[in-house]
C-alpha cells in the first residue's frame, strides 16, 4: 500500500455515495417517466424540462415535511430502521468491479460481501415495521422475513452453482474470465451447465423478491397493507425507504451483470469498459421497471410456494448438473 | 398432460407475453392530454350551469318569471321574481338567482321552461373561495355579457 | 412446504386481533369499512360495516316529485347510472301506463349497454389495481374514455347521465353517437384480445383467482346475491332473460355462466359479459328504427294510480329494482331501491371466513361492491 491508497479509497467512496445517491433520486424519475410510458401518459413534465428536476423538488418536499415519531413506537428502532435500509447499498457497491480498474476496494471474497451487507436491508425493514407498532406494518414486516429467507437459499444456491463454474470469489477476477465476444459470459456458458440462462432467471427473480419490488412487493402491498411497513414514515423517514428500494435495486442489478452478464466486458470483444457495465445494469434496471409495471402482485403463499417448490428444486438440480459437469469435462 | 414441468414453462411464457403487450404499448403515442397547455374539444350538449338566453331582437331575457323552473328543481337552487310592466303582454323577470352549491345539473328546469329562456352554459372550469362566489345572478351575468 | 390459502375456523387460535380495513382504505374503494378479525394473516371473521355516504335516496323519494325524484337514480351507483335511471323510469311508465316509441327503446338499451361496458372496465381496472397490477387499469379507462365521450356526446355528462325521461328520451341521439358507437364496438374487440394476453392468461393472476373466494349458487340464493356473483356460481339468473323487459327479447346474446363459483369465474363472466354487450349493441344499431323518442301523451304533472309497483333491471351489478307504492298523489308514498352491491356485500362475512386478507381482498374486489350502491 503506497500513501495515496487512503486518499484513493477515500475519493472512491465519495464517490460510490455520489453514485448511489444519484440513482436513488434518477431512478425514481425513470421509473415515474417508464411507468408512464408504459401506460401512455407523459409522466412528470412541470418541473424542469421533461420533469428531470422532479426528484430534487419531492426531495425538498420530503425535507421541508415534520419527521414523525409516533409515541407508541419504540423510538430509537424507528430512527435507526431509515439508516440502515440504505447501508447496505453503500457497502456493497464499494467491491463492485465498474471497470477493469474502477473498484473501491477489490477485495478477493467480494462475493461473501455482496451477500452479506445484502440481507441487512430486510432486517432493517423488519425494524421499521416492527418499532412503528401499526398493525399493517408489523404484518408487512413479517412477511418480509419470511419472504427473504425463502428467497436466500435459491439464490444462494444459484450462486454456488456460478462458484463452481468460475472457481474464485473474487469478482474482478469473475469478470475477467468472461472476456470476449458474449458467448464468452457466464450466462452463455452452455458447455459448463446447459441450464445456465435458467439459474439467470432464477437468480433474476431472487433479486427481485430480495429487492421488494413488484410483483413479489409483499412488504408495501398499498392495496392490502396500505404502505406496509412505512405506513408510520413521515417526510424524509419515507423517503430515504424510498430511495433504498432504489440503490437496492442498482446493486441487485449490478451484482447480476458481474456474475452473468460479463460485468465491464464488451459483448463483441473490444473496446472493454465501465460504459458496458453500466448500459447492462441499466438494461435490467429498466426491464425491473418493465416487470413492475405489467404484472399483477403474487399471492403471498403463492410466492413462498414458488420458491420451496420450484426455484430451490431447479437451482439444487442445476447445481448438481454443475458438478456432474465439472467433474466429467 | 399436465406435466409440472411444462406448466412452469407455459407460466413462464404467459409473464412474456404480458410483457410483450406492455413494450408494444410503451412506444404508441401519448392518450392523455395535459390539461393547462391542451384541452380536449367539448360537445354540444355539455351540461354546465344554467344561463338566461337572450333574446335576438330586444337583447333582453325570454324569461315570464312563471316559476315553472323553481318549481321543477329538485334542490331549491333557483329563485325568481318578476313584474309586470305597464304595457306589456306578460310578466318579465327582475330577479334570477341560482344558487350553484346545490344545483346537480340536472337540467329538469330547462326541460320544463315554456318560453326556452334556459340553456346550458359551457363554463366548466369554475373556481372560487366562498360560497358565496356559487350564488350566480344570471340576469345580471346576462347584462353584462351584452356589454 | 405448501401453505394454505384458507384454514377453517375451529382452527383458528384465541390469539386473535382486530384490524379496522377502511373506511379509508385503498381496496375498499371508497369508504366502505370492514371490522376484520384476524388470525394473523387469516380472517377469522369480517364484518362489514356500512353506512359511511347514506344519503336517505329512499326518504328522498317520498318527498319530492318524480320528475325531481328522477337525477337522484342516477347517482345512486354512479358507474351504472343509465340503468339505474332506466328502472325507475321504467316503474313509473309501467304504472302511467306510458307507451315508449321503439326507437327510444332501442336506443335506450344501446346506451344501456355502453354503459354496462364502462361499468364492467372501471370494476376491471379497480380489480387489478386490488391485485397490485396497475397498468391495466389506464388502459381500460382509455377505453371507457371513448364509451364516455360517446355519452357525453348524446346526453351532456359523463357520469350521472339522467338521460331517460318518463315516455322517452332526453333528446334524440346524432349520427355521430352512431357512427362512433360502431366504431367503438370495432374497436375494442381487438382490445379485449389484448387484455386476454396481458391479464387473464396470466399466470400470477391465474394463481391468485383460480379456486380462491368460492361461492355456492346455495349462498347466493340465500343472501340474494345476483349479477356476475350468481352466474359465477353457475346459475343462469339475468334480468334480462328472466324478466324480460324494454326490447331485449328480440336480440340475441348469451348469458355468460361458470359454476367454479371462484373469483376467476366471476372474473370471467364479466370479462364476457363485454363481448355479449358489443353484440347487442351491434344488434341494436342495425335494428334501430326510425320516428319520435318521446310518448306523445305523458302528462305534466305525473299522478300514479294507487298501487303498488315494481320494475327490475340488471344493472351492470345485479338485479337492481325500484318499488313505488302510490297513494294517488303527485309524490310517491314510498319508494324503495333495490341495490344489487348490499346484497352481494352481505355474503362477505361468510364466504371470507378462513381466508389470507389478501385473498380477502381479491374476493372483494370480484364482487364489485360500489358503496354508495351499498348505502343509498
Amino acid at each position: 500500500m503506497n500513501i495515496s491508497e487512503p486518499i484513493r479509497l477515500l475519493l472512491f467512496l465519495a464517490g460510490i455515495m455520489a453514485f448511489v445517491g444519484f440513482n436513488a433520486a434518477y431512478l425514481v424519475w425513470v421509473e415515474r417517466k417508464g411507468a408512464a410510458r408504459f401506460q401512455r401518459r407523459p409522466g412528470p413534465t412541470e418541473v424542469g424540462f421533461a420533469g428531470l428536476l422532479q426528484p430534487i423538488a419531492d426531495a425538498l418536499k420530503l425535507l421541508s415535511k415534520q419527521v414523525i415519531v409516533p409515541p407508541t413506537s419504540d423510538a430509537i428502532l424507528f430512527r435507526l430502521a431509515p439508516v440502515l435500509v440504505m447501508s447496505p447499498a453503500l457497502m456493497c457497491l464499494a467491491v463492485i468491479p465498474f471497470g477493469e480498474t474502477l473498484v473501491a476496494r477489490n477485495i478477493n471474497i467480494g462475493l461473501v460481501m455482496v451477500f452479506a451487507f445484502g440481507s441487512i436491508n430486510v432486517m432493517a425493514i423488519m425494524l421499521g415495521g416492527w418499532a412503528s407498532r401499526n398493525k399493517y406494518a408489523v404484518i408487512s414486516a413479517a412477511r418480509v422475513v419470511s419472504q427473504d429467507v425463502a428467497y436466500e437459499i435459491p439464490m444462494l444456491l444459484v450462486v454456488i452453482t456460478l462458484l463452481m463454474v468460475t472457481g474464485t470469489m473474487d469478482l474482478n477476477q469473475i469478470v475477467r474470465q468472461q472476456a470476449g465476444w458474449f458467448w464468452h459470459w457466464n450466462l452463455f456458458k452452455l458447455t459448463a451447465n446447459p441450464l445456465m440462462p435458467v439459474t439467470f432467471v432464477i437468480f433474476y427473480i431472487c433479486m427481485l423478491a430480495e429487492t421488494n419490488r413488484a410483483p413479489f412487493d409483499m412488504a408495501e402491498a398499498e392495496s392490502e397493507l396500505v404502505a406496509g411497513a412505512f405506513t408510520e414514515y413521515a417526510g424524509m423517514g419515507f423517503g430515504v425507504f424510498f430511495m433504498a428500494e432504489y440503490a437496492n435495486i442498482v446493486v441487485g442489478c449490478s451484482v447480476a451483470t458481474v456474475l452473468f452478464l460479463g460485468g465491464w466486458q464488451s459483448p463483441i470483444g473490444v473496446w472493454s469498459g465501465p460504459w458496458w457495465f453500466l448500459l447492462k445494469m441499466y438494461f435490467l434496471v429498466f426491464s425491473v421497471i418493465w416487470i413492475r409495471w405489467t404484472f399483477p402482485r403474487t399471492q403471498f403463499y403463492g410466492l413462498l410456494n414458488l420458491s420451496w417448490k420450484i426455484l430451490i428444486p431447479v437451482s439444487l438440480f442445476t447445481l448438481v448438473l454443475s458438478s456432474i459437469m465439472l467433474k466429467l469435462f | 398432460m399436465k406435466s409440472p414441468i411444462g406448466e412452469v414453462i407455459r407460466g413462464f411464457m404467459s409473464l412474456v407475453t404480458g410483457m410483450g403487450v406492455t413494450i408494444r404499448q410503451f412506444f404508441k403515442p401519448n392518450v392523455t392530454v395535459q390539461y393547462p397547455h391542451a384541452s380536449l374539444k367539448m360537445t354540444g350538449r355539455y351540461r354546465g350551469h344554467i344561463e338566461l338566453v337572450r333574446d335576438p331582437a330586444t337583447g333582453l331575457s325570454l324569461c315570464i318569471a312563471c316559476k315553472s323552473c323553481e318549481k321543477a328543481c329538485p334542490s331549491d337552487c333557483i329563485a325568481v321574481e318578476g313584474v309586470k310592466r305597464d304595457g306589456e303582454k306578460r310578466k318579465s323577470a327582475t330577479d334570477f338567482k341560482v344558487d350553484f352549491t346545490k344545483c346537480s345539473l340536472c337540467g329538469s328546469c330547462v326541460e320544463v321552461c315554456p318560453t326556452d329562456a334556459l340553456k346550458f352554459s359551457r363554463n366548466y372550469n369554475l373556481a372560487g373561495t366562498s360560497r358565496e362566489a356559487y350564488y350566480l345572478d344570471l340576469l345580471k351575468r346576462l347584462q353584462t355579457e351584452n356589454k | 412446504m405448501s401453505i394454505p390459502s384458507f384454514i377453517p375456523h375451529e382452527k383458528m387460535s384465541d390469539e386473535t386481533f382486530v384490524l379496522n380495513l377502511g373506511p379509508q382504505h385503498p381496496a375498499t374503494h371508497g369508504v366502505l369499512r370492514v371490522k376484520l378479525t384476524m388470525d394473523g394473516e387469516y380472517i377469522a371473521r369480517a364484518e362489514p360495516v356500512p353506512g359511511y355516504i347514506h344519503r336517505m335516496h329512499e326518504k328522498m323519494g317520498e318527498n319530492r316529485t318524480y320528475a325531481q325524484f328522477l337525477p337522484n337514480t342516477s347517482r345512486i351507483d354512479y358507474l351504472s347510472a343509465m340503468h339505474y335511471t332506466h328502472a325507475f323510469v321504467g316503474a313509473v311508465e309501467r304504472a302511467a301506463r306510458i307507451t315508449v316509441p321503439p326507437r327510444a327503446e332501442y336506443v335506450r338499451v344501446i346506451t344501456s349497454e355502453l354503459n354496462r361496458i364502462s361499468s364492467h372496465l372501471v370494476w376491471f381496472g379497480a380489480f387489478l389495481l386490488d391485485l397490485g397490477g396497475f397498468t391495466p387499469l389506464l388502459y381500460a379507462f382509455d377505453d371507457r374514455e371513448k364509451i364516455l365521450d360517446l355519452l357525453e356526446g348524446i346526453t351532456g355528462s359523463r357520469l350521472t347521465y339522467c338521460y331517460y325521461r318518463f315516455g322517452g328520451l332526453y333528446n334524440d341521439v346524432d349520427a355521430d353517437f352512431l357512427k362512433g358507437t360502431r366504431d367503438f364496438t370495432a374497436y375494442m374487440r381487438p382490445r379485449l384480445d389484448m387484455y386476454r394476453a396481458l391479464v387473464t392468461d396470466n399466470i400470477i393472476l391465474r394463481k391468485r383467482l383460480e379456486s380462491i373466494g368460492p361461492i355456492s349458487a346455495e349462498m347466493c340464493r340465500k343472501y340474494g346475491a345476483t349479477g356476475p356473483v350468481i352466474r359465477g356460481s353457475g346459475v343462469a339468473y339475468d334480468v334480462r332473460r328472466i324478466e324480460p323487459y324494454s326490447v331485449y327479447p328480440e336480440f340475441q346474446f348469451d348469458i355468460p355462466v361458470y359454476p367454479e363459483g371462484d373469483c376467476m369465474a366471476r372474473y370471467l363472466v364479466r370479462m364476457e359479459e363485454i363481448v355479449q354487450s358489443l353484440r347487442i349493441i351491434d344488434q341494436a344499431l342495425d335494428q334501430l328504427p326510425e320516428g319520435p323518442v318521446m310518448a306523445e301523451k305523458v302528462p305534466r304533472v305525473i299522478k300514479l294510480p294507487p298501487g303498488d309497483y315494481c320494475y327490475a333491471v340488471e344493472a351492470a351489478r345485479g338485479r337492481f329494482a325500484v318499488r313505488i307504492v302510490s297513494d294517488n298523489k303527485d309524490i310517491p308514498y314510498r319508494v324503495k331501491l333495490r341495490a344489487p352491491s348490499f346484497s352481494n356485500l352481505s355474503l362477505y362475512e361468510e364466504a371470507s371466513q378462513g381466508m389470507m386478507l389478501p385473498d380477502a381482498l381479491a374476493l372483494m374486489g370480484s364482487l364489485d361492491l360500489v358503496i354508495p350502491d351499498i348505502d343509498r
